[in-house]
Parts: C-alpha cells; structure tokens; sequence
C-alpha cells in the first residue's frame, strides 16, 4: 500500500501561490432570460458558438426561458469573458461569474 | 402574411436568397440609418442611451471593477462590430441574394433592432397575447416590432434548414 506520504505533492515552481487563484476556480457563463430575444435565436447561437447539437441547444434555452438562466460555457476567465463578448456580440444577456 | 410561404431561402452554395418588396426594402434601411444615428450617439466610455442597454450588458455582475474594465475594453469594439453590419446590410439591402457574411449581418442587425425596439417599448413575456389599444401612441413601433420578430423567425429557419 502506498502511502500518501510516499506521494505528497511538491511545490511546482510555475505554480502562483498566494496569487489570484483566477486559474483554479472556473468560471461559468450565464445567459439569462429575456422577453424580446425569440427562441429560435437563442437555439441558434448557441449552436453556431459552441457547436451544440440542437438538442442540447435547445435543451438550454428551454432552461433559460423556464428556469430564468442556463450556464452555457465554463473555463478559465479568459475564455468566460471571451464567450459572453461573443454573446454580448449577439445581443444575448450574457453574465459571468466564479462556480456557482 | 403567409406563414406558408418564407420569404428566404438557403441556397446550396451558402447564400441566402430573399424575397421582400419594395416597402420592406425601404422600411429596413430608414430604421438601419436610424438604427446608426442611435448607436454613433454612445461613446464608448460615457453613458450608454436607455433604449441601447441591452446592446451592451453588464458581464461581472458580482464585481464592478472587472466590469468597469470590460465595459471599457469591449464597449468600442461592440460598437464598431454593430457599425459594420449596418454598412452591409445597408450595401445589400437592394439585392435578393446574401453571401454568408451578409447574411450573418441582417440577422445580427434585425435582432439588435428588435433589442433596442423591444427596449423602448418595455415588452414582456405576454406581449404577444395583448391585443393593441388603437389609442396606443406606440402602434406603428409595436408593428414593426413584431414584424421584425415575423422576419427574423424566418430567416432562421430557413438558416437551419
């Protein structure tokens, strides 16, 4: 049997302690519901930006139209804020924020 | 209007031919320009116009800071993406044929009309349902509103088809 001793992690030395722990906690994108923008477009975009399927796509603009709000993407900030600018882009009402 | 008959459909090429008269043509460009005067009117540093707020949401809601920062960084660039897409659809607006960039164009910019549209107007869910009061000062935007809603579900479906 191993024991975790044998296994304790040593300090990589790329690795930022004490820094903005942006990198290890990942962010998540939210669309949120809105009265103006149809269905249809919602499905669209989700599919032309993220290459979902059209179930899934569908599956969650049907949760942002009942639930109020769907998370659409996750990933680090970089790549949270350049997905809702792409939202943003297409006038979807796109939020971002640290694991729900 | 025929829901039968669409007035786009998707050529095999990529392209998107449109059937729309020449009112139609007429009454997209007004509200294009109008769209254009509307948008050239925010800075992108200073405040944006009510009826625009949705053109330019809040990105960090938890965190006024970051979104100071995207506000500053992205707003321009929202801007001139938006500016753009007006010109094309502007440029084509008197042909029956779209390449996939134009087509991309009108449907970004038909939906940024509604957006600004439906803003103005305060539009909620069950919109659809309310008969229009003919004393409604709003009826001709409310028209163009839903007609804009009517083009648009349209030309997605023929996208996806």
């Amino acid at each position: 049997m191993t024991s975790p001793l044998e296994t304790a992690p040593t300090v990589r030395e790329d690795m930022d302690l004490g820094e903005d722990t942006d990198q290890d906690v990942p962010w998540v994108v939210l669309v949120w519901n809105d009265p103006i923008n149809l269905m249809e477009y919602v499905v669209f975009v989700f599919k032309k930006l993220f290459g979902y399927s059209t179930e899934k796509a569908t599956a969650l603009m049907l949760d942002v139209h009942h639930k109020g709000r769907a998370a659409v993407s996750t990933g680090s900030r970089e790549k949270a804020e350049l997905d809702v600018f792409r939202l943003h882009e297409f006038g979807l009402w796109a939020t971002m924020q640290k694991d729900l | 209007m025929s829901r039968f008959r669409s007035r786009f459909r998707a050529r095999p090429d990529g392209s998107m031919e449109f059937r729309v008269d020449d009112r139609e043509r007429e009454l997209i460009s007004n509200l294009i320009r109008q769209l254009r005067d509307l948008l050239l009117t925010t800075s992108p540093t200073g405040p944006v116009d009510p009826n625009l707020r949705r053109l330019y949401p809040t990105a960090y809601p938890d965190d006024e800071q970051r979104d100071t920062d995207y506000q500053q960084l992205m707003r321009g660039d929202l801007l001139e993406q938006r500016l753009a897409q007006l010109d094309l659809v502007e440029a084509s607006v008197s042909e029956t044929r779209l390449d996939p960039a134009q087509a991309m164009a009108w449907l970004r910019a038909i939906n940024d009309l509604r957006l600004v549209l439906g803003t103005s107007l305060d539009v909620s869910e069950d919109d659809d349902l309310a008969p229009a009061e003919s004393d409604d000062p709003d009826t001709t935007s409310r028209a163009i509103y839903h007609y804009l809603g009517a083009l648009q579900s349209e030309f997605i479906s023929a996208l996806s088809r």
